[in-house]
């Protein structure tokens, strides 16, 4: 109980994967790395479009927004979803966007100016990523 | 069996708040749904902000009905929900969501997975889900549901849909926090000894029976029937419901039998005592709560760290060093 109500620092990550490949493993790979990192973690399934996942973001008012796509389509559905995110005030100042799957170095850095603070591709150690989570997850301005 | 509209809220912002949260405030009586969420979560975490917006907020809730489900993990409580959902939709109702998840008592992090179920309920921008960890807490529920409900209650939800965490047979802390508890359960869960036992049996307002198109429903059905008919007459006879969550099969008569037990509620005037017995606990265990934190302070833990040295070495014993604990000496 008492540890219950003293926990205000809790970190809240979205994962979910936007478009048509169903390949989640990635995905609940991230997922679970990140739960047994201390954070809740919402996970929403595949097949999610743009809206559905920044309405997610929205009502779960997550510190985190992580996207994991395989198919190739990320330059295409990542920087919509951030759109959709920003429609509703949830923006790369107040919220991270992460972004993960078999992503070329030059999308990462277009994704970067597109809003996204991080790219994860294959050699990604989930280790690596829970500590990124945690060190800019102060960062952001959640006033 | 819609909550009162009639009387009109108040939609001006309360003088106690100051600038920023009287602002989030009247962003939130506005239906901004991300106000609700910020309040949801600084409500949850025990910030100082969401105790005074709660303050400002409290006196709009008591206007929504709320629905707990239950059930074992895999039961379809999930599934359940997102229909419930739809249903109290389609008659025009706003729905909020709560749904809990266990969080590990390992490292306290928490897969939320829910919402997997409830996709289709995204696009309604009536609906308001909200996961939550359990954070800690035993019974079901998380420590912060109550207020959650609460604010999700003010800001004008009609009906407040919480789904508990895969519960075994003593989380039942659901059947104080919503004024409708329904059981989910399932064919072929156990032979009917499990039926006898105390607990989560005892609090369900409504039995539904999931997944009834697999082999072994009639004989569920039966088996929870034959039960029921051995409680004590409680004035209400709780309805045992077929359904195939799935498919939406039998999930307008789930609606109607929670109608039923709610318009009962109303005419025997349980609806107020339930009401006084939810505020009580409420404050019982907020009080039970606060005075442990003040309990763990640095010297409290030292003091505790002495006390558990006693006890193990059997200088003193475990009641006395309790008592020692509380009066600090």
């Amino acid at each position: 109980m008492s540890e219950a109500s003293t926990m205000t620092d809790q970190i809240r990550v979205l994962v979910a994967k936007p478009g048509l490949d169903g390949h989640d493993r990635g995905a609940k790979i991230v997922a679970r790395a990140l739960r047994d990192a201390g954070m809740e973690v919402i996970y929403t399934g595949i097949r999610q479009t743009p809206d559905m996942i920044a309405e997610a973001a929205l009502q779960e008012d997550v510190h985190v927004v992580a996207l994991s796509v395989l198919s190739g389509a990320h330059m295409e559905l990542f920087p919509r979803v951030v759109a959709a995110c920003v429609e509703r005030g949830i923006t790369p100042e107040n919220t991270l966007f992460l972004g993960g799957g078999i992503i070329p170095d030059e999308d990462a850095a277009a994704l970067q100016d597109a809003g996204f603070s991080a790219v994860f591709g294959p050699g990604a150690h989930t280790g690596d990523i829970a500590e990124y989570v945690r060190e800019h997850v102060p960062e952001l301005d959640r006033s | 069996m819609t909550t009162e509209t009639t009387a009109t809220p108040n939609t001006q912002p309360n003088p106690r708040l100051s600038g920023r949260l009287a602002e989030l405030e009247e962003r939130l009586l506005d239906g901004d749904r991300r106000a609700l969420a910020r309040v949801l979560s600084w409500v949850e975490s025990g910030d100082q902000r969401g105790r005074e917006m709660l303050r400002a907020l409290y006196p709009r809730s008591g206007r929504a009905r709320t629905i707990g489900l239950t059930g074992s993990p895999g039961a379809g409580k999930s599934t359940v929900t997102n229909e419930l959902a739809k249903a109290f939709r389609k008659r025009g109702q706003s729905v909020g969501i709560v749904a809990i998840d266990p969080s590990s008592p390992y490292t306290m992090g928490a897969i939320l997975g829910d919402r997997v179920r409830m996709t289709e309920l995204y696009s309604d921008s009536d609906v308001f889900i909200r996961s939550l960890a359990s954070r800690g807490a035993l019974g079901g529920l998380s420590a912060a549901t109550q207020d959650i409900v609460h604010v999700l209650d003010a800001y004008g939800k009609d009906v407040i849909l919480i789904e508990t965490v895969g519960a075994g047979q003593d989380e039942v802390d659901i059947a104080g926090a919503a004024q409708t508890t329904i059981l989910v359960n399932t064919p072929n869960m156990g032979d009917e000894v499990q039926t006898l036992k105390a607990g989560i049996m005892e609090i369900a307002d409504v039995l539904a029976v999931n997944k009834s198109d697999l082999p072994g429903a009639n004989r569920m059905v039966s088996a929870l029937k034959a039960l029921l008919s051995l409680n004590p007459d409680r004035g209400w006879d709780p309805p045992v419901v077929r359904i195939v969550a799935t498919q939406g099969e039998g999930i307008d008569k789930l609606a109607e039998a929670c109608d039923s037990h709610f318009a009962e509620l109303q005419a025997s005037g349980k609806l107020q005592s339930a009401e006084l017995d939810r505020a009580r606990q409420q404050i019982t265990s907020l009080a039970r709560a606060n005075v442990l934190n003040q309990l763990h302070t640095e010297s409290g833990e030292e003091h505790l760290a002495r006390l558990a040295n006693d006890v193990a070495s059997r200088v003193s014993d475990p009641h006395t060093a309790a008592a020692a604990w509380l009066a600090g000496s």
